[in-house]
């Protein structure tokens, strides 16, 4: 199992999630971040004095999923989230060792 | 120097424009004057040998002057709240709103008490009233031919006093986001009674000595705006900066709230400016027209200037530019004709954004930039009632530099020397004083958390 978890702009989040709809995904957690990457913020300006605002509003996706769907994922992501211009985000893999759901107790693979 | 260099660039479109088009005015004047001169009425100025003015109430007169004065108050709160707590962090805006509001409170008290007295009572030296008017006594419903022959005497008082209420008011964007509540109440107290009622009094009063010297100040430019300017600036720098000012983000937390209270204040000074002419007719549209359009211009000129300069038209820059320019025209309101409106409103907008961005190269830190407002602005608006007055406006007034008469020019850079020397040296004792009894900044705890919850135990958001 897998936990991909994409951060991508606001306003792709329906896309997104939409996309991931499609291909069989069932569920996913959807958080609202701030941060910043190689596009760096941007700039305020209130008579005269500058601000710069580092940390970009952004929407972090959560998506578990089991081993055979983690490419379709990424690539479903990837396609849906892409502006084609910076700030589009990223999306991080990491190993999920354990999955249960709660109201069955019911573990691993089927639990996602 | 670069930096200097660009907006001398960028400025220097806009200052041509606002030249010549001052110029072109003269010839507009010149040509349209004298149907405009027979009706002005002559109010601020009752010639004491001619003819004695019969005292009459005049219900038109009274109606405009009663409707002012509560257009005056709505400038107060909630224009002048609205625009400044928009301006502070979320943490600060109930705090910022209060002052102004409060100060509503306790001058409306202390100009029925003693202010009115002091700053209008009959004169002693030519420095100050009396207290022959403590709690209005004798000042009734019968009209006070001195000031306005036309409407009841307490109509007048009452007019008055919104401009009392005002004027501390603007002051607060100086020291806001930092100054206890309980030493607020007692400096605006002091100041309203040592800063404000002497002022008042040398400027408006009959007997006044500025008033002697022949400066003009139709609606206030000088007892309003130079002295809250003057003020701000000794309170900058008596109370110091905000914690982390410059580093942290001291951004404005709702700008809709601020261009709100801009265009409430931008309302409610027709009853500020047209009112000051104490009768309803030709001075009062007069100064209405060129109220707005002085407005208007030095929105447009800060616009264009920050854009040229910084690359974006910002809607601080315009609702602060509007803001200016009627700082600017306050004092020549009853005295310039429109063309001479739109140089003075171009002249504010270019004038006062170049002090908003001098600010923070002189590090003292004027929260809401009430010196480069309304004391450049009323500066500039001072000194250019010197160079655009005419008679053929007012002929209760003077000419100024434009007309033939550089001496007047003269007589207002005297007036603007007199209150800013005055306020500012005036302020800071008052200051200094208070500090030493109380103290004037809130903890640095208490800083931090925001002067809604350290001061008055509530939030603006919950």
């Amino acid at each position: 199992m897998k936990m991909i978890e994409a951060i991508v702009k606001p306003f792709k989040l329906d896309e997104v999630k939409d996309a991931l709809l499609e291909i069989g995904v069932q569920g996913m957690t959807v958080s609202e971040v701030k941060g910043f990457g190689r596009q760096k913020g941007h700039k305020e300006t209130y008579r005269g004095q500058e601000y710069t605002i580092e940390f970009v509003p952004k929407v972090k996706i959560e998506v578990a999923v089991t081993d055979a769907q983690v490419s379709r994922v990424i690539e479903t992501i990837t396609r849906a989230a892409k502006t084609g211009s910076i700030g589009d985000g990223k999306i991080f893999v990491r190993d999920l060792t354990e999955a249960v759901r709660i109201r069955t107790g019911e573990t691993g693979e089927i639990a996602l | 120097m670069n930096r200097l260099t660009r907006i001398m660039t960028a400025m220097l479109p806009v200052l041509a424009c606002a030249i010549l088009i001052g110029v072109t005015g003269l010839y507009a004047q010149e040509a349209g004057a004298p149907a405009s001169a027979v009706t002005a009425p002559l109010v601020q100025e009752a010639a004491p040998a001619a003819v004695p003015v019969q005292p009459k109430i005049d219900t038109g007169d009274t109606t405009w002057l009663l409707v002012s004065t509560a257009m005056v108050l709505a400038m107060t709160a909630p224009g002048l709240a609205l625009f400044y707590a928009g301006m502070v962090r979320s943490k600060n805006s109930l705090s910022t709103i209060m002052q102004s509001f409060i100060i509503l409170c306790l001058i409306s008290l202390q100009w029925v008490l003693w202010g009115y007295s002091l700053a209008f009572g009959p004169d002693k030296g030519h420095l100050i009233g009396g207290f022959e008017w403590f709690g209005l006594n004798g000042v009734g419903l019968e009209p006070n031919v001195d000031y306005a022959a036309t409407v009841p005497h307490q109509a007048f008082m009452i007019f008055q006093m919104m401009f009392a209420v005002i004027t501390p008011a603007l002051m607060t964007g100086a020291f806001a986001e930092r100054m206890k509540f309980g030493s607020f109440l007692v400096f605006t107290l002091l100041w309203a009674t040592f800063i404000y009622d002497p002022l008042a009094h040398w400027i408006w009063a009959v007997g006044g000595w500025v008033r002697n010297l022949g400066a003009l100040d139709f609606a206030g430019g000088t007892v309003v705006h130079i002295s809250s300017g003057a003020a701000a600036l000794a309170c900058a720098i008596v109370l110091k900066r905000r914690l982390g000012y410059g580093k942290e983000h001291m951004a404005p937390h709702n700008l809709p709230m601020t261009v709100l209270g801009a265009s409430l204040l931008w309302f409610g000074w027709f009853g500020f400016n047209a009112g000051s002419a104490v009768a309803s007719g030709a001075l009062a549209t007069s100064a209405f027209v060129v109220t707005n359009t002085a407005a208007a211009a030095a929105a447009l000129a800060w616009m264009v200037v920050e854009w040229l300069y910084r690359g974006k038209p910002t809607v601080l820059g315009a609702a602060s530019g509007a803001v200016a320019g009627l700082v600017a025209i306050t004092p020549a309101s009853g005295f310039v004709g429109p063309m001479a409106s739109i140089a003075i409103g171009l002249g504010a907008g270019v004038l006062c954004y170049g002090a908003v961005l001098w600010k923070s190269r002189l590090g003292y830190d004027d929260a809401l930039d009430v010196v480069g407002i309304h004391g450049v602005g009323g500066i500039w608006g001072a000194l250019a009632t010197g160079l655009f007055a005419s008679k053929a406006i007012n002929a209760a007034g003077a000419d100024g530099l434009f007309y033939g008469n550089p001496a007047q020019l003269g007589i207002q850079a005297m007036a603007v020397l007199i209150s800013v020397v005055f306020s500012f040296v005036g302020t800071f004792v008052i200051l200094k004083l208070v500090d030493g009894l109380m103290g004037l900044r809130v903890s640095e705890e208490e800083e931090r958390m925001g002067l809604d919850l350290s001061q008055h135990e509530e939030r603006s958001y919950s």
